[in-house]
């Protein structure tokens, strides 16, 4: 029999293999040569430094917001508000980028400190209502979603702009763009990769390292005994949403501070905050597995714009995208199928 | 030969580090009640899983009926004429009796569920056995021992010859167990055959015709009930002597440790479950609560615990006034809490035995320094702790689910008294445990006593209560109704007074 943590492993591989297999099998049904199609995937990201660099700017993100997710899940939340909380941490980043003056290392720590207070207040109010009113998180932080949406554009259009789509620029002095990264690839790649990756670190050292930690986790499992053991429940629950918020509200400052360098209005959501759902879940909500499948969903949705070379629309990489997840939600299968087949091998 | 219905013989079933079942060979008659008895860990449920195509043995043979057969999934027990009632129910609160029994071979009717045919049937074969189910009746609205009565008939709807029962007795009040043992033996008089797994010895003197033992995994032998007595049960289950009544001196109590005044205390549904008691406990005395469930005695801890608000009174400890305390400050000021619901309240089944030793103390200055936990030391507690309370483990960063519920225990218990407290409450600590732990406990809570500790045990088991206890308080409706001598008292009269009766003998009151 496996033990858990090999099938930690296992199955995430087992499920983009299969996704992948379907992806193909898809492409051949609609009459397109899987072989070429999934080459003109790979080459799109590796044939040139300039996607690469890309491609590293489309996993900070998602690293962030999977950091998120993967935290609510581990200490028993669904912070389904990753979304928004991405939303409002973009806009405070860009607004203290555009609106004060002062040296890089105050600016920009500045920005990237209003960025995850925002995602962290956005989290706040849902994990408050569910501690002192037990109000489920998912209801309300869906809500939250689209208050963070129509907040944000009013904010652009009415308040930071004179009814224009987009703000202006932020300062140099609060960009995570870097003149040596711009020289070296000619791309926008920005040092946000290295805030995700510490970020990872945080969170480990959070959940496996401290005493808040062992009480968030605790509280997760089981609020009966953590109570029994003297731990406040409904405060832990507000600290878990907040440092959930915090992961989010940090991935909408790279794009604020680092992809775009700006905030601009939005008529349907960014998708970072629900595509890290899969992030987190593919990642077995493990900060370094984290890593790997934000790398996995970069690499896929850079890689597509390329597949049309190829001639296969990029709604093929969706599905492809979208059969993984379905493969790694449906693990127990995978889980069981594997358990058949080691019943066989016995016999 | 032998007319058998269910032979398992020479089986053989791994796990990855252990083997949980080695060369056991179990031979059911038909039409008898067989006890599987062993340990909590010796394997029973193993072999039962096996039978019943939960797992698949690495070696043996099973045969049904004579005639060799291959289960590798429940759904080939069940036409096997196999069945389980699991001793954590499997039933849906929110539907009826009967749609519950149904559950996956719904009677049908074109394309809609035949409700009123399955009703029939339910209550026909109900009253057939004699259950007294109602199948209309919700779930949720009846008691577990009726529950259980639906999983067996869950079991007898589906065809079962065989019945296997896990530790039927462990969720039972004495009344529903006396109703049980009935039910059993209508169950073999109209020819079925049922397998009892238990280490309640008296369960199996009563109503089994054979025995068979595993210790550790391995196949003791099979016995003839009417041939044999608990003590030579006792010792073939466990390996060696067992002492079922605990020796102890005589209680010496000193200063008052707890004193409960008027205490008042609602459940959930605001209704007054403790109403206005007294209780006083000293140091070196263990007071052991006796009382049929449900009349206040999980209340009553809750509030001393401080997980449940009190509505009225005052609690001390120490002369220190924790009544309105946190429950950290609580078990800071010196409570140790067995609780009754291991699973619920004592433990994080999903973290290791580790980390549930610390519990109530990883932020203590020990454990952690700057918000940073120092697994080591955290570990090394533990490990003492696996040691010393003889927890059965692979290892401390084994997670607590996967231990057996005796060893559950003893990680608890061995916690609670390391954090040395004045006043150890102990609520039902040896439920579902077998002889042996049941021993190495009482002794534990005995040991505490004579260390001058004060020991409140809430218990179920009157045998229990008697054997520990120093003093006796009953609690009925919300209220010590008399507080007796053990040594003066005994389970008819402990009975009555459980049952509301008013104690006669003069004096007795306290």
């Amino acid at each position: 029999m496996f033990s858990s943590t090999k099938f930690n492993f296992i199955i995430p591989i087992i499920s983009v293999v299969l996704g992948l297999a379907a992806g193909a099998i898809i492409m051949l049904i609609f009459g397109y040569n899987p072989i070429l199609g999934y080459q003109a995937l790979w080459n799109g990201v590796f044939d040139s430094g300039f996607f690469m660099s890309e491609t590293v700017n489309r996993i900070t993100p998602y690293i962030l917001t999977g950091l998120a997710i993967a935290f609510a899940f581990r200490t028993g939340l669904f912070n389904i508000g990753a979304e928004g909380q991405v939303l409002v941490g973009w806009i405070a980043s860009v607004w203290v980028g555009t609106a004060i003056d002062a040296p890089t290392v105050i600016h920009l720590p500045l920005a990237l400190l209003a960025a995850a207070a925002a995602g962290a207040f956005w989290a706040f109010i849902p994990g408050i209502l569910k501690a002192k009113l037990g109000v489920h998180e998912v209801i309300v932080s869906i809500m939250m979603n689209y208050v963070a949406l129509h907040l944000t554009n009013y904010l652009i259009r009415d308040v930071m702009t004179d009814n224009s789509e987009s703000t202006e620029q932020v300062k140099q002095t609060a960009s995570l763009t870097n003149d040596f990264l711009i020289g070296l690839t000619g791309s926008r790649l920005h040092l946000g990769f290295i805030v995700a990756l510490f970020m990872v670190l945080v969170m480990w050292v959070i959940l496996e390292r401290t005493k808040l930690g062992y009480e968030l986790k605790a509280v997760g499992y089981n609020q009966h005994a953590s109570n029994y053991a003297g731990m406040k429940v409904g405060r832990n629950i507000v600290i878990s949403m907040v440092i959930s918020g915090l992961f989010a509200g940090l991935a909408g400052a790279m794009q604020g501070l680092g992809s775009f360098g700006t905030a601009f209005t939005n008529t349907a959501f960014s998708n970072l905050g629900f595509d890290g759902i899969a992030v987190a879940l593919l990642g077995g909500n493990n900060p370094f597995g984290v890593i790997l499948s934000a790398s996995l969903f970069g690499f896929l949705k850079v890689g597509a714009l390329n597949m049309s070379t190829a001639g296969v629309p990029n709604e093929i990489i969706e599905i492809v995208i979208a059969l993984i997840i379905l493969f790694v939600a449906s693990g127990f299968i995978i889980r069981w199928a594997l358990l058949q087949l080691k019943k066989g091998e016995r016999k | 030969m032998e007319n058998y219905v269910i032979e398992m013989l020479n089986i053989r079933k791994e796990f990855p580090g252990i083997v949980a079942n080695d060369n056991i060979t179990l031979q059911v008659k038909k039409g008898e009640i067989h006890a599987l008895l062993g340990e909590n860990g010796a394997g029973k449920s193993t072999l039962m899983n096996v039978l019943f195509g939960l797992y698949q043995p690495e070696k043996g043979e099973i045969r049904v009926d004579g005639k060799q057969v291959e289960i590798n999934d429940p759904n080939v027990a069940n036409r096997l004429g196999i069945g389980m009632v699991h001793q954590h129910f499997m039933l849906i609160d929110t539907f009826t009796v009967a749609q519950n029994i149904v559950l996956g071979s719904e009677p049908k009717k074109g394309l809609k569920i035949d409700m009123k045919k399955a009703v029939r049937e339910v209550q026909e074969l109900s009253d057939r056995y004699g259950l007294q189910v109602d199948a209309t009746a919700k779930i949720s609205d009846i008691s577990v021992g009726m529950q259980q009565r639906v999983e067996i008939l869950k079991t007898l709807y589906r065809g079962a010859n065989v019945v296997i029962l896990d530790e039927p007795t462990a969720v039972l009040t004495p009344q529903e167990i006396k109703e049980l043992i009935v039910i059993l033996r209508t169950l073999v008089k109209e020819g079925k055959s049922i397998i009892l797994i238990t280490h309640k010895l008296k369960e199996i003197m009563e109503v089994c015709d054979r025995c068979t033992v595993i210790r550790k995994g391995q196949g003791i032998g099979t016995v003839e009930v009417s041939e044999t007595n608990p003590n030579d049960l006792a010792s073939l289950m466990v390996g060696r002597e067992i002492h079922f009544s605990t020796d102890k001196k005589a209680a010496e109590p000193k200063e008052t440790i707890l004193s409960i005044e008027g205490l008042t205390v609602q459940d959930s549904r605001h209704v007054d479950m403790v109403k206005s008691l007294d209780l006083d406990i000293r140091a070196g005395e263990i007071v052991g609560i006796a009382g049929v469930d449900g009349n206040g005695q999980t209340e009553l801890i809750e509030a001393i615990t401080g997980l449940r608000k009190k509505s009225a009174g005052k609690v001390t400890l120490k002369n220190q006034d924790i009544t309105n305390m946190p429950v950290r400050a609580i078990t800071e000021s010196g409570v140790g809490h067995i609780p009754q619901d291991r699973h619920k309240l004592g433990l994080v089944l999903d973290f290791s035995v580790g980390e549930n030793i610390v519990l109530q103390t990883y932020y203590k200055k020990t454990y952690a320094k700057g918000g940073i936990l120092s697994f080591k030391r955290i570990f090394d507690k533990a490990k003492a702790l696996i040691k010393e309370y003889d927890v059965r483990t692979p290892s401390h960063l084994t997670k607590a689910r996967a231990l057996s519920g005796g060893n559950q225990q003893k990680a608890i218990i061995g916690r609670e008294i390391d954090r040395n407290p004045d006043l150890l409450i102990a609520a039902q600590p040896t439920r579902g445990l077998d002889v042996g732990a049941i021993e190495f406990i009482h002794k534990r809570l005995i040991e505490q006593r004579d260390q001058g500790k004060a020991v409140l045990l809430v218990s179920f088991e009157l045998d229990e209560i008697l054997n520990v206890s120093d003093r006796i308080a009953v609690m009925f409706d919300g209220k010590i109704i008399a507080t007796v001598d053990p040594k003066e008292t005994n389970e008819q009269e402990l009975g009555l007074l459980m049952a509301g009766s008013k104690l006669e003998k003069e004096g007795a009151h306290n």
